[in-house]
């Protein structure tokens, strides 16, 4: 979906059209109108204070990474971490700083990884090295490093990297 | 029976509010504090919800997303201060 | 009506339970990076199904469809991970992480 003149930025329109909607809490004809006049004035005057737009490539790939893999890892990962919090003896934890070297330099792509991580099995993204190649993770039970890095790797960066490559 | 898991859920949140606030009080570092405050604002913003259903009127919705946009820049605002020394640079 | 009922309960305790057990791991963890996880991950979800079931009484046992309420979940889930991480960050700058006088309390 490539933005033009007049509606530079066609992802934000609908965004804020349906935010509108969730606010009003209603679906009613007068607000979807007036919903659709703040979603294309909105992205107008504030067009300068976006300076680059993301480019979702893949979109099948996109929700389907949000909507199935990133969804179902959330529950998961809560169910897990509740698990640990209320194991009788939390001496066993092995908390842990783990290193997770990048492969990509698309801000976008980091940023994303690093929430999906924040919000994932056990584990906090804390930092970003100043080089921007290596992100810090905090595990809340980390007994193997390698595979906890293997499986960031393979399971979330891969599959950002490729949504926003062309 | 929606009243008795209302009365629960009341109970769990009021407990979790109460451990957030030993967590407040005891630290023992800054960032603890303001994690513990981050965490009560998002119980209190459920308790709200909960309101909400308990008192059968939407009225609340607004002031559990009022708490919820003001917790969360207040929480960054207070976890840069601790960074920088400074919040608006 | 029982059914949902049923729903709206299952959904007001899950979220009450996880509330909880993420404060409970605010409580009894040892260090400040540990204490992170719980209410980062426990409490959002915890909310969230709360939020959920507020969303299915109001759409089904009163008159009208009312979503609402999905916006403040999905205003915690973008902002959690953002908190967390600046939470993390200043920490990070205090030193907590190499300070051993602070893993017990």
């Amino acid at each position: 979906m490539q933005g033009n003149r007049w509606i530079p930025h066609p992802l934000m329109t609908i965004a804020l059209i349906v935010l509108w909607l969730l606010l009003n809490n209603t679906f009613s004809f007068g607000h979807i109108l007036l919903g659709t006049l703040l979603g294309i004035m909105i992205p107008w005057f504030t067009n300068r204070f976006w300076p680059e737009r993301p480019r979702i490539c893949k979109r099948r790939l996109f929700l389907k990474f949000f909507f199935v893999t990133f969804l179902y890892d959330v529950v998961v990962a809560n169910l897990n971490v509740v698990r640990l919090i209320l194991q009788p003896d939390i001496s066993k934890l092995q908390p842990k700083f783990i290193e997770v070297p990048l492969d990509t330099d698309d801000p976008m792509v980091i940023s994303l990884l690093a929430n999906v991580i924040s919000m994932t099995p056990g584990t906090v993204s804390t930092e970003i090295s100043a080089d921007k190649k290596t992100l810090i993770v905090h595990g809340l039970d980390v007994p193997d490093e390698q595979a906890a890095v293997a499986e960031i790797k393979s399971r979330y960066e891969a599959t950002l990297k490729e949504i926003f490559t062309c | 029976m929606l009243n008795i898991a209302l009365i629960i859920a009341f109970v769990f949140i009021t407990l979790a509010q109460l451990l957030n606030l030993y967590r407040l009080f005891k630290g023992p570092s800054l960032p603890d504090r303001i994690l513990a405050l981050d965490t009560m604002y998002i119980n209190a913003l459920a308790l709200f919800v909960l309101l909400g259903i308990f008192f059968d009127t939407t009225t609340y919705f607004e002031a559990a997303l009022i708490i919820a946009v003001m917790g969360f820049i207040s929480t960054v605002a207070t976890s840069k201060y601790l960074m920088r020394g400074d919040i608006v640079e | 009506m029982i059914v949902v009922e049923i729903l709206v309960s299952f959904f007001l305790i899950l979220g009450a339970f996880f509330a909880l057990a993420g404060s409970i791991g605010l409580f009894r963890l040892r260090d400040f990076f540990t204490r992170l996880h719980g209410p980062t991950k426990a409490t959002t979800l915890g909310v969230g199904s709360i939020v959920i079931a507020s969303a299915i009484y109001f759409s089904f046992l009163k008159e009208g469809l009312s979503l609402h309420e999905v916006l403040i979940t999905l205003f915690l889930f973008i902002t959690a991970p953002v908190s967390a991480h600046f939470l993390a960050k200043a920490a990070r700058h205090q030193r907590l992480h190499q300070d051993k006088d602070h893993a017990d309390g």
